[in-house]
């Protein structure tokens, strides 16, 4: 993540306002808390003060309305998949999800129960998936330096309506 | 109270209303006959040597072979320490059974639960609807003959094949 160029030492910074929109917005990740199971807690740790999610700019919020980023971690079935769907829909566009551990991936271990969902990915598009039952607070610290990395990719200016990541359709 | 002693108790009130008593493992079982269910609970709970104030689990049993569905019913007693698990056996192609509702209120959940899962229907219960799954649910997951469904809602319920899921 380097899109400020310090061309003159100590007077001034430049760069592209594609760059400093994004980087603005990677550095304040709001992700809302979408604990559904045993990886809630792993979750909280990695907001904890160890992991500390917080020096990223992520901060945890109750309401999908402000968040930038969904982490759904935990086992989602399919009573929860509606609302699943409807939180999505509920967040202001540009968002992410993050798919955390094994169950959001694909089911995980309860993938043959019947009410158990085969994927978050079957309900809402997924930018990262953690693997790991549970992943630990490390595994999702990558994982949203992941989604910083996708967010510094992309490129506003170009298509207003859609964003175009550097190096894609060239 | 000894298993053995509440088996003869109830045997002396309800003559051949209960059977196949089964005493000498962890917990007691005896079999009673469907259409009397709530006479036996409410005596069981009522009764002054019994007093089985608590209803622990409500659950039920699938058996294909047998072409049945088995309801089970854990008592407890607090104030003689004392349990007992009383067996039910309904028709598999139409189980349909009294509601022990009026006995003990925590049964309206545990029969939700039953009616959920097993498709038992319990007569005169009070808000017989599913508790767990969702209400447009088809089918009842526990029988041993459930087959999944291809889709649910429009979310397919297929997993890719875990070498494709690897290649991807």
């Amino acid at each position: 993540m380097k899109p400020l160029i310090n061309s003159l030492p100590e007077t001034v910074f430049t760069t592209k306002v594609d760059d400093i929109l994004n980087w603005g917005r990677a550095s304040s990740q709001w992700y809302m808390l979408f604990g559904l199971a045993c990886c809630a807690i792993e979750l909280m740790q990695t907001g904890g003060p160890r992991a500390d999610l917080d020096r990223f700019g992520a901060v945890p919020r109750a309401t999908p309305r402000q968040s930038d980023l969904m982490i759904v971690a935990g086992t989602l079935t399919y009573k929860m998949a509606k609302r699943t769907k409807l939180l999505y829909d509920q967040m202001p566009d540009p968002k992410y999800v993050i798919s955390m551990g094994s169950c959001a991936n694909c089911g995980g271990l309860f993938q043959l129960a019947y009410s158990v969902c085969k994927g978050v990915d079957k309900i809402v598009p997924v930018d990262v998936y953690v693997p790991g039952c549970p992943p630990r607070p490390e595994a999702l610290t990558e994982g949203l330096l992941r989604i910083q990395d996708k967010m510094m990719r992309e490129r506003w200016l170009v298509k207003p309506s859609r964003p175009v990541e550097e190096g894609a359709g060239a | 109270m000894d298993a053995k002693d509440i088996y003869a108790a109830l045997e002396k009130q309800f003559p051949g209303k209960v059977s196949e008593f089964k005493g000498e493992i962890l917990e007691p079982y005896l079999s009673v006959d469907g259409a009397s269910i709530v006479e036996v609970c409410r005596y069981l709970r009522d009764s002054a040597g019994l007093n089985f104030a608590v209803l622990s689990d409500l659950t039920a049993l699938d058996w294909p072979k047998e072409e049945k569905i088995q309801v089970v019913y854990h008592l407890f007693s607090y104030s003689h320490n004392h349990q007992i698990v009383l067996k039910v056996d309904l028709p598999r192609a139409n189980p349909k059974i009294a509601t022990v509702e009026g006995v003990w209120k925590v049964a309206n959940w545990f029969e939700r639960e039953v009616y959920d899962l097993f498709g038992v229907i319990f007569e005169g219960h009070s808000d017989l609807r599913r508790i767990m799954l969702p209400e447009d649910w088809v089918g009842y997951p526990l029988r041993k003959d459930y087959v999944e469904e291809e889709e649910y809602d429009g979310i397919s319920t297929q997993r890719a094949p875990l070498v494709e899921k690897l290649l991807r």
